[in-house]
């Protein structure tokens, strides 16, 4: 089970919601655009060797603290405080989309305080060719249609959660809209924020997973990202979109230990 | 009461088959489908029309700030201000208005703002819009989580520039200016009257009320829906404890005067439908960038006017259905009265924005619609409020000190 713990920073200008489980080396997910509201059953396949702790971001779900951070350089410090708060020394760090991008800033801005890097689809560069759907220009159904492989068997699979009641739904547009808020403070209008100046100085192993499939980032970053990260390898997902963990956990689970290990 | 001329300026011409074929009117509307040629017929046959709806005895000729947008082709409204501000000199000019947190640095509306009150004479109407979520998030690109505080930084900003006498250095999060110091300053002391549009953000009510501010809701929905956001704002004001002089609010209403109910249909239907259909055909994922609208807002149930709430409400309506629903006011001059009366007085509001061009509405029955509402609707409600004092309209030089525009070459 995992355990969930709030953790106060900076005299508490900072809230930030944890769940953390396993016993071992330290292994931190930072979660993309859709937020975090509870321990994600995927990570579960990395307990047994890793003490695995997922903060859920500020501006997402009841976390607070988004009013101190304006930038990339704001987030990274304040995850490097955040690591050292939990008494993480050197953890690997898997980001998602946004957390991507940001576990990519950080090590770049501290190459020491990183062990190993899974970057999946992360944000952070723009190519005019194939710039990916504007996640903040679509509605909610929109998003369901794009956001995954096969949207049919996302919702079949409960991975999209559907509001049922009133107040559900009330509480989805209101999660929804400060989610992309969030996400938009940092990556409006455009994702670029000058990581590609910043990237080479990332020491730090490198894998970066993409869904073949995915509409948001599409897979031709993954080439872009690889060419700026020293000795980073590729590992593409079948049959998955923006979310490949979610998507295909077993697949995407065994690719990530693999490079862990 | 105060009746005020307001312009959309939209584009004509656009496709019958419009809203099939495209995915919005707004932010990504293609612009090989604008003919400058007849951009240049209807800039010009719309500013004849409010210098005639100023000669016609309306208060005032308002414009507005759109950007990417074939319903309103102002993406500058000073600039078709500044040539009001030379063929007409009664009217006051409403410039409803600029989307300050879009300037960059915002003095630039100090700037031009205090340009068209020294011109006109000092009969500005300063608007202060955050701006629609297409305008200032997708087209101008502005960040939806930062742009109130940036709108009110800006706000700050110019407020001191037109205020205070000497050079002043501004040490903002969104803009550093070592050295603010505005030339030229309004006629208007200590500014012109600052009117807010809004519609997107319940801050905004007490924002306006604590400053002493006249509040607009830019309503294409009609008073019965507008009713909801004036509440809110008169319940705002209520809760300040300030009085609640009308002439504090102002609505937009669409409205349309021919001889006979019947006449009315017959010459403003398709104009409507045109209006309705093809110029608010916006992509619902354009309506509302996320964050733009505050939690607080979302949580008080406040729908975008253009989301797809709004969309569907207006799905497959035809005249009738507008009039009922209120969305236009329509008829007989005395329909017309007696509907705006009423509207006037529900929403207790002492300026009322009158939306009388809409769609591809032609000249002739622009300035029919024009002319019949100012002799056969204006004067008839005109004494309305008249216990109240309105100190949110320009006080412009006397008549003997405003100068007249004089033929090149002349001299008076």
């Amino acid at each position: 089970m995992a355990q969930a713990k709030t953790i106060s920073l900076r005299r508490g200008a900072f809230k930030i919601k944890t769940w953390s489980a396993g016993s071992g080396r330290p292994l931190l997910y930072l979660h993309g655009i859709d937020g975090l509201n509870g321990w994600p059953s995927w990570l579960d396949g990395f307990t047994g060797a890793w003490r695995v702790v997922a903060p859920q971001q500020p501006g997402f779900g009841s976390s607070t603290g988004l009013d101190h951070l304006e930038s990339f350089l704001d987030l990274s410090l304040f995850y490097l405080d955040l690591i050292e708060a939990l008494g993480m020394e050197r953890p690997a760090i898997i980001g998602h989309g946004l957390g991507g991008n940001i576990a990519a800033e950080l090590a770049a801005i501290n190459p020491h305080a990183v062990d190993k890097l899974v970057l999946v689809a992360p944000t952070g560069l723009w190519n005019d060719e194939d710039p990916g759907v504007d996640v903040f220009a679509i509605t909610e159904p929109e998003m369901t249609k794009i956001a995954w492989h096969d949207p049919e068997g996302a919702v079949k699979r409960g991975l999209v959660k559907i509001p049922k009641t009133d107040n559900q739904k009330r509480a989805a547009i209101l999660d929804r809209a400060k989610a992309l808020s969030t996400a938009g403070k940092f990556l409006w209008p455009i994702p670029d924020k000058g990581l590609d100046r910043r990237a080479y100085r990332i020491t730090a192993p490198t894998l970066l997973v993409w869904g073949a499939s995915d509409k948001i980032v599409p897979p031709s970053y993954a080439p872009l990202f690889r060419k700026l990260i020293a000795g980073s390898k590729v590992v593409r997902i079948p049959r998955a979109g923006h979310s490949p963990m979610l998507e295909q956990p077993g697949r995407f689970v065994a690719a990530v230990k693999e490079f862990l290990t | 009461m105060k009746f005020h001329w307001f312009h959309l300026m939209p584009y004509q011409e656009l496709p019958k088959d419009f809203s099939e074929k495209y995915h919005s009117v707004w932010v990504d509307v293609p612009s090989h489908l604008f003919d400058p040629v007849a951009g240049h017929r209807f800039y010009n046959e719309y500013l004849d029309e409010l210098e005639f709806a100023a000669e016609s005895g309306f208060d005032g000729i308002c414009v507005n700030e759109h950007h990417q947008n074939a319903y309103g082709m102002m993406p500058s409204p000073n600039i078709m201000a500044a040539s009001l501000a030379r063929t007409t000199s009664k009217a006051a000019i409403v410039v409803l208005g600029n989307s300050i947190a879009l300037y960059n640095p915002p003095i630039r509306v100090a700037e031009e703002f205090g340009m068209l009150d020294v011109i006109s004479g000092g009969r500005l109407v300063a608007g202060f819009p955050v701006g629609s979520s297409m305008d200032v998030n997708y087209c101008y690109g502005a960040t939806p989580a930062t742009l109130r505080e940036k709108y009110r930084e800006a706000h700050d900003l110019i407020i001191r520039a037109w205020t205070e006498p000497e050079p002043f250095a501004f040490n903002g999060k969104y803009t550093q200016l070592r050295y603010v110091n505005l030339w030229p300053r309004p006629i208007q002391k200590p500014h012109p009257p600052i009117w807010v549009p809004g519609g997107g953000s319940i801050e905004t009510w007490s924002w306006v009320g604590e400053r002493d501010y006249q509040y607009s809701y830019l309503s294409y929905s009609g008073y019965k829906r507008g009713e909801d956001v004036m509440k809110g704002y008169w319940d705002a004001i209520d809760h300040l404890g300030v009085d609640n002089n009308p002439y504090r609010g102002g609505f937009l209403q669409l409205v349309a005067v021919a001889d006979t109910d019947a006449q009315a249909e017959k010459l403003y239907s398709p104009h409507i439908d045109y209006f309705y259909d093809k110029c608010l055909h916006i992509a619902p994922g354009f309506a509302d960038a996320p964050g733009y609208r505050t939690v607080a807002t979302i949580k008080a149930g406040l729908q975008s006017q253009f989301g797809s709430q709004a969309r569907s409400l207006r799905a497959g309506l035809k005249w009738k259905d507008y009039i009922d629903g209120g969305f236009v006011v329509a008829g007989s001059p005395a329909t017309v009265r007696e509907q705006l009366k009423d509207v006037i007085e529900r929403l207790h509001v002492g300026h009322l924005m009158l939306l009388l061009h809409f769609g591809d509405l032609p000249r002739d029955k622009t300035l029919h619609n024009t002319d019949l509402f100012a002799r056969e609707v204006m004067p008839h409600l005109k004494g309305m409020w008249s216990e109240w004092d309105d100190k949110w309209f320009p006080q412009s030089l006397g008549e003997q000190e405003v100068q007249q525009p004089a033929a090149a070459g002349t001299s008076r």
